[in-house]
């Protein structure tokens, strides 16, 4: 770990800042453009599904190192309701909202690694790694 | 406030009227000299000099009875916000107003009474609560002057352009939240109407990422005009966007799609029957349509 911080989620604009500060952290951990652009757009649907579905959450934004790779690692973190059943929430085009109910499976798609933790009434936490190729 | 004012008739609070009535010169001047030395420049001194002696009359007309206090407030809000608009910091500010209570205090020094003392300290309580008013002003103000900026780029950043008779173009740049795709909506709407337009093209070379909620408000666009009658591609789809697109399981559907705006336009003319002939001059050759 070289570097890291952390940001509320608290209405549409701090989505735009996350996106902001997740490219500009992808830059320095030195994804291609492609990947660039999937993991911001993973945390954009993360951010989002905080925002929408427990009212607001953080993002811990952290560059880490494997060996020689470089990833970066982000962990959404919410108090909302929880998931009651992940495996169903993962299924494209299932959505308790009015979205397209693909970003939380289109997330995982996106990135490398994918462990979401979720309980009702407990919150969800869910972190991704984008690693360098 | 107003209840503290007149709560406390006592015998402090009688002196430091007769102290600012006495020495209101006095006062005046020393209060304009410290807010002299945190002002920036000769035009702000002289735009503060003027508002200052009519804050200390309205101050003075305060304790005498507690409806003046709005007559207090509106002055202060009206500095507030002539700072707020030339870009002063709000602890500047404040600090203007709390500049009264070093001005004040030197003249209760002087008298040196119990009474001056203990009446100094309800003063300075008025003293701050103004502060903390035009504190409160000044984030007001700022607000609206955010709202109104963020109105005025939604405005400026949906333009609907005419590319071809019957072809109009969108060219959306930055990010697509609800209410910017509602006013690309409406504008794209109300151009096809205006135009009679039968082709329109969504260019996002200039969004930086398509993500779900992007892309159900692109498809929710291209449905309304489809209601209209009018045929939408979607144009500027970078190699990056495209991958992203794909793995996240978003479906365009039929919706024609392009990777430049020269492409889309091209669609467009031949789809309403207008033939580009490539040769050395390039030459765009109308074909007449038979309905």
């Amino acid at each position: 770990m070289t570097s890291s911080g952390e940001l509320a989620i608290g209405g549409s604009s701090d989505i735009v800042l996350v996106r902001q500060r997740v490219r500009a952290a992808a830059l320095e951990v030195g994804l291609s453009l492609v990947d660039q652009t999937k993991i911001v757009t993973a945390a954009s649907e993360l951010a989002r599904n905080a925002l929408v579905y427990a009212g607001g959450g953080r993002v811990r934004i952290e560059i880490v190192r494997n060996g020689v790779r470089m990833g970066l690692r982000l962990a959404f973190g919410d108090d909302g309701p929880g998931i009651p059943d992940i495996e169903q929430a993962l299924v494209d085009g299932w959505t308790t909202g009015t979205g397209l109910g693909l970003g939380l499976g289109g997330s995982r798609r996106l990135v490398d690694e994918f462990d979401l933790r979720s309980a009702p009434g407990e919150g969800t936490l869910i972190t991704v790694t984008k690693w360098t190729r | 406030m107003g209840v503290t004012l007149t709560v406390q008739p006592d015998a402090g609070r009688r002196r430091i009227e007769e102290l600012l009535r006495q020495n209101e010169d006095r006062v005046l001047k020393r209060w304009l000299e410290i807010t002299a030395a945190v002002s920036a420049g000769q035009a702000d001194r002289d735009d503060t000099a003027a508002r200052l002696p009519e804050i200390y009359q309205a101050l003075r007309q305060s304790f005498t009875g507690e409806e003046n206090l709005s007559d207090l407030h509106g002055l202060l809000a009206e500095l507030s916000r002539s700072r707020a608009r030339q870009g002063f910091s709000p602890a500047e500010t404040a600090n203007a107003v709390f500049g009264l209570k070093e001005a004040l205090y030197e003249v209760v020094e002087d008298d040196g009474t119990p009474e001056a003392l203990r009446g100094f300290i309800w003063f300075s309580k008025i003293i701050d609560d103004l502060g903390l008013f035009t504190f409160e002003t000044y984030a007001a103000a700022r607000e609206k002057i955010i709202i109104d900026q963020a109105e005025q780029l939604l405005e400026l950043s949906t333009p609907v352009v005419k590319l071809w008779e019957g072809i109009v173009a969108v060219p959306l740049i930055g990010t697509l939240d609800s209410a910017r795709t509602q006013v690309v909506m409406e504008k794209l709407l109300q151009a096809l109407v205006e135009t009679g337009s039968e082709h329109a093209v969504i260019d996002i070379t200039g969004v930086p990422a398509v993500d779900t909620q992007v892309a159900q408000h692109l498809l929710k666009t291209v449905m309304a005009a489809r209601l209209m009658g009018a045929e939408c591609v979607i144009s500027g789809i970078r190699p990056q966007i495209a991958h992203t697109i794909v793995t996240l399981g978003i479906e365009f559907g039929d919706i024609v799609t392009k990777a430049s705006l020269a492409d889309a336009l091209a669609h467009a003319l031949r789809r309403s029957g207008v033939e580009v002939a490539g040769s050395r001059r390039t030459r765009v050759a109308l074909r007449t349509e038979e309905a």
